[in-house]
């Protein structure tokens, strides 16, 4: 493993992670508008939504019983996890190059991200 | 309005947005947030949760085309990605301790930075240095970047520095949910004396690592929502993929004054209805 390699493999894993998010949102996305399409709607006066798209477990029931709502905020955190992946990637491939200190450094970047949203959500 | 007009106007504002956003460089969440709130209504909140799932959105898309041409150094990377994500936390948390008037007032602020941008004549400022101060030499910090058919080495300085401008820049983008590339960039650029282009790529690579750091927040406070993020992640990712096909084709100069002069009319409609309380 070298840095060239890390960072061919890195922008092949950034690639797919944006791709598969943006087919979920966009199949959610689909199946929301085929449903809800002559609803009106207005976001004028922020409220909080419903939990089932504002905790992980929520998101992944709602999209697990095929609802558009759960399947677009599915691909959202799709979406959020994939540069947390390539942190973890990078925690991976600088301990293969036998790079302790940008592992170390890496983990640290990891810790702030996993610590962030297993807080918050 | 139903959901099927609110879902294609969005669409169409914020493809707009994604591609102006990635053919001036500027970013399509500094557009995006005062099209939505100035021109549909929208409360700053869903918007700023919206732009924030675009920011990854094009930084990691683009991220992955510039990491495979070997300008951006992912040491850099990642050790100022500390910085930029405890400051993300930071400002993800006062969103919600501030009055959303405030939030556009500090937007506004920041749309003018951008306008100012766009219309200064030259983007590669500094001299990059050719040797790297002890701390940068610790942290193995240098690298080298490919200059026609041979790699330019570069050194790297002012660690302590950029890292205090990197949580700033992180503070901005968890307050407002946009990328906050051009502060990253300064930071890099400007006072670690980073060679622009190495500055600019490896800039976008923190981006999505930010953003990502402030998401859970705004996810569990509700801020991402469904309906408005959908077609505002799908619009920009389709627009910003566009934008840098043609970008060099385009008259890119021309483009970045006339943008300017949007982005600076954006952020006086901003402050001045963040300061009436109208947003």
């Amino acid at each position: 493993m070298d840095d060239n390699r890390l960072e061919s493999m890195m922008s092949i894993l950034l690639r797919t992670g944006v791709l598969l998010a943006a087919a979920v949102v966009f199949a959610g996305g689909a199946l929301y508008i085929a449903q809800h399409h002559a609803q009106p709607v207005s976001y004028r006066t922020f409220v909080a939504g419903a939990t089932d798209t504002r905790t992980l477990s929520g998101i992944a029931a709602s999209a697990g019983h095929l609802q558009g709502e759960g399947l677009i905020q599915l691909g959202l955190v799709l979406l959020i996890a994939t540069p947390v992946a390539r942190v973890a990637f990078a925690v991976v491939g600088f301990a293969l190059e036998s790079d302790r200190l940008y592992a170390f450094v890496s983990l640290i970047v990891l810790a702030i991200l996993i610590f962030s949203l297993l807080h918050a959500t | 309005m139903t959901a099927l007009a609110f879902t294609l106007i969005v669409l169409a504002i914020s493809a707009l947005a994604g591609f102006l956003g990635a053919l001036t460089g500027l970013g399509g969440g500094v557009v995006v947030v005062p099209a939505l709130t100035l021109l549909l209504g929208v409360d700053i909140k869903y918007a700023i949760g919206a732009s924030l799932v675009s920011v990854i959105a094009t930084s990691s898309g683009a991220a992955a085309a510039y990491v495979r041409e070997g300008f951006s150094n992912i040491r850099i990377g990642m050790l100022l990605e500390i910085a930029t994500t405890l400051g993300a936390i930071a400002g993800a948390v006062l969103a919600a301790h501030i009055s959303t008037h405030a939030i556009a007032i500090v937007f506004g602020l920041v749309l003018l930075q951008a306008a100012w941008q766009s219309f200064e004549r030259s983007q590669t400022s500094s001299t990059a240095s050719a040797s790297s101060d002890a701390l940068a030499r610790r942290f193995r910090l240098d690298g080298s970047y490919p200059l026609g058919n041979v790699r330019q080495p570069y050194g790297v300085r002012n660690v302590p520095a950029g890292f205090g401008l990197m949580v700033g820049a992180g503070v901005l983008s968890g307050l407002l949910g946009i990328g906050s590339g051009a502060m990253k960039v300064i930071a890099m650029d400007r006072v670690m004396k980073i060679p622009f282009k190495v500055s600019t790529t490896t800039s976008n690579f923190m981006i999505g690592v930010t953003a990502a750091a402030s998401a859970g927040v705004y996810l569990s406070r509700g801020y991402i929502d469904p309906h408005v993020a959908m077609p505002v992640m799908l619009g920009v990712l389709c627009g910003a993929f566009l934008g840098s096909r043609v970008l060099v084709r385009a008259r890119v100069h021309t483009l970045r004054l006339v943008f300017g002069c949007v982005v600076l009319a954006l952020a006086l409609e901003m402050i001045v209805n963040g300061m009436l309380g109208r947003v």
